[in-house]
């Protein structure tokens, strides 16, 4: 569980074990194909992990940014790598995005394998130009010949009671560059695999992690816990199978997906809830599969709606053959249209949770009842 | 030949004894090197030559010595380069007012002696990074004229496949070509910190214009590599004008090798090749030594305007122009050297008809109108890139998604 000092910002932590628990209990009885002989491991401890595991295999393999060292990481996700690699690769950033960012790109271009670390997504915006413009597009302006392999993590999207400059989702924002590929994992396994999987790509890639998750606790898998453990950038996994509904999330909205689905298969609807994991490439294929089956597509994310990754999928929809198989129009569920407020029950509405899921899915359903 | 700034205001010593970093201005003539000895028969055997006492001012730090090596070869490969890279420019230019090259150009006509010589003082395993006005710097760093020529143009043997443009071209120590005012500058400290990391006993080289020198990441790149003693040179070609604004109307510091606040700096002559050469020399001992970072400022001037759509007579007058071009232009300057010195290696004269250097001259600029003559030849025979390649090196190959979008929903790329 995170501490009040981990933030530069303090956020409450009220929530963090709300979720945390209503996490818990949903993963207690989600099946994994590879449970047995695994243990269990907080979002937070795969994200280090995932680190720890790559510094070890790769020499070239670094971290940087604000507080990353000493204070063992705001949110502790690097905590120990500075006593396990020393400061040449573990370093302390001035608070100065733009310019690490920068420097970071420059690693990466001339054979270093960064992995930049933003105390959150909402200060990389002051590095935006140097991830768009730098990171994403050198290796197609030069013909193929300067790659730019380099990770740019960190929390995305909102938090508790931050208010409206430390709460945003940039998922669409980065999913609209080519160039880049944009990772929003949601469970530990996800972490420790997609991560791993972020490093050793020889292109960059924007790796959006969530405050709330990482606290969380998943199961993991023997073969999740293996060092050698890689998740494919671009797939999504299909984490609760049904057939009536077909729910598509990211991050933490994976869990209130998992918990309406629940809800729902207690009225006997079946939920076919899909973990995106990965924004761009957006695995369309698995969604249209899954929409070929049950006929119903709601599209669940915590940014705003304008724009969104649930617009784009509904897009996708729209121009694939799937379209011929909605019995239904494609439903949003979205961040509210408004900057994120303070109080706790403004800000309540402005975020998707559990009975709002279950109420848009009934609706895609003709079930208002 | 007349400088352009012969201000002589001395000021009055600091307490340390030491001149206050402005008790001189900097002169940009670009002939005023003496020879200090007799000049060798040998191509190879360095001679001695003294800069102008005001080839360049120094602010926490002093100044790179006067007395300067150089040897015939290097003064003639030196101004073989600087012609070559002018006619390339000029080809440039023409081909882009044929409405052969699209977009954006920008040419560095008068800025030649910053390229050649850093590129003269640096090995091939330094690294340089600049702006968007560095079709010079490409050639030099191990590209081609034809290379460069046929990117403009938009061709399959341009040095990016013809997919980067004037501005992104780049080689494996050269990371181009940037399109973003200052973005260079910290990707350029990012590469010093790879080479330091790397333990590489080598310098990176990051140069910006007088116009990026107030972008806030090129102050942010500053303080990271003095903070953590980075091997790079952050250099600042002056040429006096960021597009239209003149230094003055952009800077509130128009000294730029003073900006670094606790980074030592170098004010040089940008149109002496000679002191270009040694100051780059300067830089790079420096660097390499572990002393961290260095600024270099050139003192330098582009003949025409900011890109192609600018005349450049807006901001400044053609007198202006025009004294710069007839008093201390690089190329001159260096030509003057090498038939008044007599740089002429008894092999040069016996290959040439005329054993007189200025014929020596005419066959070096001659080479080199017919190298580029040849580039563009080979650059226009070049076919466009092939359709597919609309496709390739947005990710790297192998790690591509199933399939990119094209522009509706029946044009799709599956890989």
């Amino acid at each position: 569980m995170a501490s009040r000092t981990f933030s530069r910002l303090a956020p409450t932590l009220a929530n963090f074990r709300a979720s945390a628990s209503l996490a818990q209990r949903r993963t207690a009885f989600r099946s994994f194909a590879t449970e047995v002989g695994g243990s269990s491991m907080t979002v937070r401890e795969a994200l280090n992990a995932a680190i720890e595991e790559e510094m070890l295999r790769d020499e070239t393999v670094f971290v940087l940014g604000e507080e990353v060292a000493r204070y063992n990481g705001a949110y502790k996700v690097t905590k120990g790598l500075l006593d396990k690699f020393g400061d040449k690769r573990v370093v302390d950033t001035p608070i100065t995005e733009m310019g690490f960012a920068g420097l970071a790109v420059g690693a990466g271009l001339s054979g270093l394998r960064p992995i930049c670390e933003f105390m959150t997504f909402n200060f990389a915006m002051q590095a935006i130009d140097q991830i768009v413009n730098s990171a994403g597009k050198t290796y197609y302006m030069s013909g193929g010949n300067v790659p730019c392999p380099v990770v740019f993590r960190g929390p995305n999207g909102a938090a508790a009671g931050v208010g409206a400059q430390h709460s945003q989702d940039y998922a669409a924002w980065y999913g609209q560059i080519p160039g880049l590929k944009v990772v929003s994992p949601w469970s530990a396994e996800d972490c420790k695999g997609l991560l791993k999987a972020a490093i050793r790509d020889p292109n960059p890639v924007v790796f959006l992690e969530n405050e709330m998750l990482y606290g969380v606790s998943f199961p993991m898998s023997k073969e999740a816990m293996s060092e050698d453990f890689l998740l494919p950038i671009g797939k999504a996994k299909v984490e609760r199978v049904g057939s009536d509904v077909t729910i598509v999330a990211h991050s933490k909205m994976v869990t209130h997906s998992l918990e309406a689905a629940d809800i729902l298969a207690k009225e006997g609807i079946k939920a076919e809830v899909i973990n995106l994991r990965s924004i761009r490439p957006l695995d369309i294929n698995t969604i249209k599969e899954s929409v070929k089956k049950t006929n119903r597509l709601v599209t669940v994310e915590g940014g705003f709606p304008a724009f969104g990754v649930g617009s784009e999928i509904c897009a996708q929809i729209v121009e694939s053959e799937a379209f011929d198989y909605l019995d239904a129009p494609v439903e949003r569920v979205t961040g509210a249209d408004v900057p994120t407020p303070y109080a706790a029950n403004l800000e309540a509405l402005a975020f998707p949770d559990t009975p709002l899921i279950v109420k848009v899915a009934k609706r895609a359903l003709y079930r208002t009842n | 030949m007349a400088s352009l700034a012969r201000l002589r205001s001395r000021l009055p010593l600091t307490k340390s004894g030491r001149f206050a970093p402005f008790v001189r201005s900097l002169q940009t003539s670009a002939d005023s090197t003496q020879l200090t000895q007799s000049i060798p028969e040998d191509g190879s055997t360095p001679f001695s030559v003294k800069l102008h006492e005001d080839s360049f001012r120094a602010y926490h730090t002093e100044t790179p010595s006067l007395e300067v090596e150089v040897t015939k070869d290097s003064l003639l490969k030196m101004y073989k380069e600087m012609v070559t890279m002018r006619r390339m420019e000029q080809s440039a230019d023409a081909l882009y007012k044929s409405k052969l090259i699209r977009g954006f150009c920008h040419l560095a006509i008068g800025q030649e002696a910053v390229a050649v010589g850093l590129e003269s003082s640096i090995t091939k395993d330094d690294m340089v990074i600049t702006a968007y006005r560095c079709h010079p710097f490409a050639v030099l760093r191990g590209g081609t004229v034809t290379g460069v020529l046929g990117e403009l143009l938009g061709r399959q043997v341009g040095m990016s496949n013809g997919k980067g443009g004037s501005m992104h071209i780049f080689t494996p120590n050269f990371f181009g070509g940037n399109g973003i005012v200052g973005a260079q500058v910290p990707i350029g400290a990012g590469i010093a910190f790879a080479q330091k990391y790397l333990e590489r006993p080598t310098a990176t080289f990051a140069l910006y214009g007088d116009g990026a020198s107030n972008q806030g990441q090129v102050f942010e790149a500053f303080n990271m590599a003095k903070l953590w003693n980075l091997p790079c040179v952050f250099v600042c070609e002056n040429n006096k004008y960021g597009m239209g604004t003149s230094a003055e109307r952009s800077s509130s510091n128009t000294e730029y090798f003073t900006r670094g606040d606790k980074i030592p700096g170098i004010q040089a002559n940008g149109m002496d090749i000679i002191a270009s050469a040694q100051a780059v020399k300067y830089a790079r001992d420096w660097a390499v030594s572990g002393k961290g970072p260095l600024l270099l400022e050139f003192v330098t001037y582009r003949y025409g305007g900011h890109s192609m759509s600018d005349p450049g007579t807006t901001y400044r007058t053609r007198e202006e122009v025009q004294r710069m071009r007839s008093t201390q232009d690089p190329i001159r300057g260096l030509q003057r050297y090498i038939e008044e010195w007599g740089v002429a290696t008894d092999a040069d004269l016996k290959a040439s008809s005329d054993a007189f250097p200025p014929y020596l001259l005419l066959a070096l600029d001659k080479a080199a109108k017919e190298e580029i003559d040849k580039a563009v030849e080979e650059a226009k025979a070049s076919p466009v890139p092939k359709t597919e390649d609309l496709w390739t090196d947005i990710y790297y190959k192998g790690t591509e998604p199933s399939a990119m979008r094209g522009r509706e929903r029946g044009e799709v790329h599956v890989y």
